[in-house]
């Protein structure tokens, strides 16, 4: 399987198929969710369901984005890199309509309750800084930008580890009881950070070990 | 036993049919002449027409009589039910799991029949007694009231029941006896939510009310919903509902009722005691310190006209309760 997917990637027609299937695939709970509005099947209150919903779904993604590295790297896996961007993308994507289904159906976008919720509430605040976090890594994310920031630009990028755990706050301070599911969330960030610390340590062994 | 009740029931007191089916036309013709307040009939309670898909729940023998003679309770107006579907389906019972749909889901099985609630503490007289006996002196009745949950969405309910203050002038308090405490049954067997490895709640779940609060007309102790008997989701057989305080205060699935000097010990305040009050009354001036109380999703809240609505002091009972705490600091006593 991760042969075929290396040996697809030698051929143009190859990259392209699976170029559509990788950006179509996020599609899905998106098409899944519109679909359930649109039969009114959300439940009695679909404003909570759809928010919940693109919420949990833009941690998903931002968690699919940060095991990019990782896999490229324990598994061999150097065609999934050209993806990570995308990825990226979509999880700003869930991001923006988390936010604006809030707004709009939490909201109804009274001024006077967004005014309220962002200087107010912590875990908007959070959530809302954490967002800012993405739009500014979505926009830098072109080649033009990459090129003009040289260096600093993965510096920049860097801020995906604080984006992360600051969602991963937001989340938690949501809940009311029961912690299994941040808990479950929480642990796979856990693994995400954790080997990327594991791989710096080792690498600043070996290098040491070199000199 | 169902045929022997019925004829207990003197012909007298039954409505006659053709009265019976002109209810609704009686109903808004009273309306019309602005008599509704003035002079409402005492009509019995009929059972709702509900899609042929929705499961009823009608309750044990023994308390079908009682349910049928439950007076009619009297509309919000300008306020609609929230469908049957939806204050069955939509729950907040984390004896039965955290998801909203859990407690439909995870609580048909929950045994509610036969059932003992004790009495206990300052009273007069103590006892265990069965549900069965428990209702017997007492006439039900419809009360349509509003449900505003913590988590600012809010329901319409005709629930079916009596007011608490005829029960607890039965066991007679003692002077002594200043809160009513009430706790749910803890059987984790049947509860799932219960054995929870995650939860941060400690089981049994407690709640507590001022004896005042307790006392009054509209406090009642429900054992149905929408005509029937409650559903186990709904807290079957016997819960608590108090209108003018967040949803989490009517406790569901009453084992015990304990009377007490000292205020109790209730399960959302020992939890996390800077978000939820012993008194927890509906108040749109303090917000909930995650998130705002001044609005509310009145279900069933469509998408794409979201039924977004000012959430009102004691959940719109200000006229009837706020004397209760006049002279309380509301910030301090949320």
């Amino acid at each position: 399987m991760v042969l075929s997917i290396a040996e697809l990637h030698r051929s143009k027609s190859g990259r392209r198929v699976f170029w559509w299937l990788l950006f179509l695939l996020p599609l899905l709970p998106l098409a899944w969710i519109v679909r359930k509005a649109i039969e009114q099947d959300l439940g009695a209150d679909p404003a909570q369901t759809i928010v919940t919903f693109l919420g949990l779904w833009t941690l998903r993604f931002l968690f699919i984005t940060l095991s990019v590295t990782p896999c490229r790297r324990l598994f061999g896996w150097l065609w999934i890199q050209r993806y990570r961007r995308m990825y990226g993308l979509y999880t700003l994507f869930y991001a923006c309509l988390h936010l604006l289904s809030f707004a709009t159906f939490i909201l109804g976008w009274r001024p006077e309750l967004i005014a309220r919720e962002l200087s107010e509430r912590p875990y908007i605040i959070v959530g809302f800084i954490a967002w800012l976090g993405l739009v500014a890594l979505g926009i830098t994310s072109t080649r033009g930008w990459v090129k003009r920031l040289g260096r600093r630009w993965q510096q920049l990028h860097y801020l995906v580890y604080p984006i992360a755990i600051l969602a991963m706050i937001h989340f938690a301070w949501l809940i009311r009881a029961g912690y299994g599911q941040v808990l479950f969330y929480a642990l796979i960030l856990l693994l995400l950070l954790g080997y990327r610390v594991g791989y710096r340590v080792k690498r600043r062994q070996q290098v040491l070990q070199q000199h | 036993m169902l045929i022997k009740q019925a004829r207990d029931i003197p012909s007298s007191e039954i409505t006659p049919e053709s009265v019976y089916r002109q209810r609704r036309q009686l109903v808004k013709a009273l309306l019309a002449g602005g008599a509704l307040l003035a002079a409402r009939p005492a009509l019995a309670l009929d059972r709702y027409t509900l899609d042929a898909d929705e499961k009823r729940y009608p309750g044990p023998d023994w308390l079908q009589a009682q349910l049928r003679s439950a007076k009619a309770g009297q509309p919000i107006s300008g306020e609609a039910l929230t469908p049957y579907a939806h204050v069955t389906g939509h729950n907040n019972f984390y004896e039965f799991g955290l998801g909203k749909e859990d407690p439909k889901q995870k609580a048909q099985g929950f045994n509610t029949d036969p059932w003992k609630v004790e009495i206990s503490g300052e009273v007069a007289k103590p006892g265990t007694y069965t549900l069965e006996d428990l209702l017997k002196p007492h006439a039900l009745e419809e009360r349509i009231y509003r449900l505003r949950c913590v988590e600012a969405w809010s329901m319409v309910i005709p629930w079916v029941g009596f007011p608490l203050a005829d029960l607890i002038k039965r066991f007679e308090p003692t002077g002594n006896a200043k809160y009513v405490e009430f706790t749910t049954l803890q059987d984790p067997a049947q509860m799932p939510g219960q054995r929870s490895f995650f939860s941060t709640l400690d089981w049994p779940y407690v709640e507590g009310l001022r004896m005042d609060e307790a006392m009054h007309p509209l406090t009642i102790l429900a054992v149905g919903v929408y005509g029937d008997a409650l559903p186990p989701q709904n807290g079957a057989p016997l819960r608590l509902v108090v209108p003018w305080k967040y949803g989490f205060k009517s406790i569901k699935s009453i084992v015990r009722i304990r009377f007490t000097e000292q205020m109790p010990k209730v399960t959302w305040n020992q939890t996390a005691p800077n978000e939820y009050g012993f008194y927890a009354n509906v108040n749109p001036k303090v917000d909930h310190p995650r998130w705002s109380q001044a609005t509310e999703r009145r279900l069933p809240s469509s998408l794409f006209s979201p039924n977004i609505i000012d959430t009102r002091m004691f959940n719109g009972y200000a006229d009837q309760v706020a004397h209760l705490y006049s002279g309380m600091d509301l910030r301090k006593w949320f």
